[in-house]
């Protein structure tokens, strides 16, 4: 196949071993026109997480101190073994993950985990047409997931934050507003809001909106400018600690799906 | 790591903290030249992304002033801002960056000692934790 053959490629998945970087830079010569596609290619996704640890915290969870695991001699992967026959060899499992783009140049995203259908269309529609978007455009709204909520905002106050199963009864309003974290305000829409639509709390997946460089950042933000409001001047140190404590998993929670395009985008090995 | 000098930068809002860094300068006063002073009205315009590109792009250590609590010339920029920081200083631990390199404090234009003393408080810490370790870059 000539390079730039595929008139469109949709790219899934986050990078994290050598195999998909070599299919990655293969893709990106054979296409002319390479879309990032879904959470994981555009920021990393769910298994961008494991830039919570390293290939040797992943290999030790995962091949050596799972329960479930029985592997006495401590068996894990390798690039390359040698064998009677010859050399065996392994994609290479890299330490951290890398969104698409981090690894070739992308010519536009299509986010969502996964990208809903009326996003696809429109992107096949822009495609067919040939009226694409300028280079490096995300193919989506402009606008963030709370425009397209069904909710409005009312209330500017939050007095505690709560996890989706402590709350008794979802009442039919802003999810933010009764204290669930719901990542709307700082999450680009183009999905119709379907979760908060249906009572669960946004989590990310359509990545950050325009102009903002960290997701994680701009919800820190949003949370801050709500929770603890009322009061705020009378409140001491201790409780506004104990209010910021009730925001369980901060990372988790800020970067499901963007860790690896974060601006501190792994965490730190000792 | 005696000869480490670590690099600070620090936001002070225009209404207190700035007066107080002036009042400072203006007093004589001496403290670590460390510290790169970036003015903003409020410390409530302090966004989360500066701390975190800060220290991505390998500063030391950040240090954000408000005026105090009741003070703030916009009425809760502070408020905000604490929260913030708190908030962004989780998200540090939980990337094994010691969350201690982000300071918030409260310091009035009069307080030209107390921004003394917290520069050089910081900066002396600051040496003992050594340099930032997102300064390699995280591959
Ligand atoms: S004006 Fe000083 S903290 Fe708001």
């Amino acid at each position: 196949m000539d390079d730039g053959h595929i008139d469109v490629c949709f790219f899934n998945g986050a990078i994290r071993n050598s195999e998909q970087r070599e299919m990655a830079h293969l893709l990106r010569r054979k296409s002319k026109v390479l879309v990032a596609f879904g959470s994981c290619a555009v920021t990393g996704g769910i298994p961008g997480l494991a830039n919570m640890s390293d290939r040797k915290g992943v290999f030790e969870t995962v091949y050596l101190d799972n329960e479930s695991t029985e592997n006495p001699e401590g068996i894990v992967p390798q690039p390359s073994s040698e064998v009677k026959e010859g050399t065996l060899t392994l994609p290479e499992f890299y330490d951290t993950v890398d969104t698409l783009d981090q690894t070739v140049e992308v010519d536009y995203y299509l986010p969502g985990c996964p990208p809903s259908t009326d996003l696809i269309l429109n992107a096949v529609t822009a495609i067919i047409k040939g009226e694409l978007p300028p280079k490096g455009s995300v193919i989506a709204p402009d606008k963030s997931v709370c425009d397209e909520c069904r909710f409005e905002r009312s209330e500017k106050s939050i007095t505690a934050v709560k996890r989706i199963y402590e709350v008794e009864k979802i009442e039919d309003r802003c999810l933010l507003e009764q204290g669930i974290i719901c990542l709307g305000p700082a999450t680009r829409g183009g999905c119709g809001a379907v979760c908060p639509n249906a009572n669960m709390p946004c989590t990310g997946c359509g990545g950050p909106t325009p102009n903002s460089l960290d997701q994680g950042g701009k919800m820190i933000s949003a949370l801050a400018s709500i929770l603890g409001l009322e009061g705020e001047d009378k409140m001491t140190d201790e409780e506004v600690d104990a209010l910021i404590d009730q925001v369980a998993d901060p990372l988790g929670t800020l970067y499901k799906y963007g860790l690896p395009a974060a601006l501190i985008k792994r965490r730190v090995m000792k | 790591m005696s000869d480490f000098e670590p690099s600070v930068v620090a936001f002070l809002c225009n209404w207190c903290s700035y007066a107080g860094a002036d009042l400072a300068g203006t007093s004589r006063l001496k403290y670590p030249a460390n510290v790169r002073s970036i003015r903003v009205m409020c410390s409530g315009r302090v966004d989360p992304v500066f701390v975190m590109e800060a220290l991505k792009d390998g500063i030391d250590g950040v240090l954000v002033a408000g005026c105090h609590p009741g003070d703030c010339h916009y009425q809760s920029g502070n408020y905000k801002t604490n929260r913030k920081i708190k908030l962004v200083k989780r998200l540090l631990s939980d990337l094994n960056v010691d969350p201690e390199r982000v300071r918030f404090e409260y310091i009035s234009a009069s307080e030209g000692q107390k921004f003394a003393d917290t520069v050089t408080d910081f900066v002396g810490q600051l040496k003992e934790m050594g340099p930032n370790p997102l300064k390699e870059g995280c591959k």
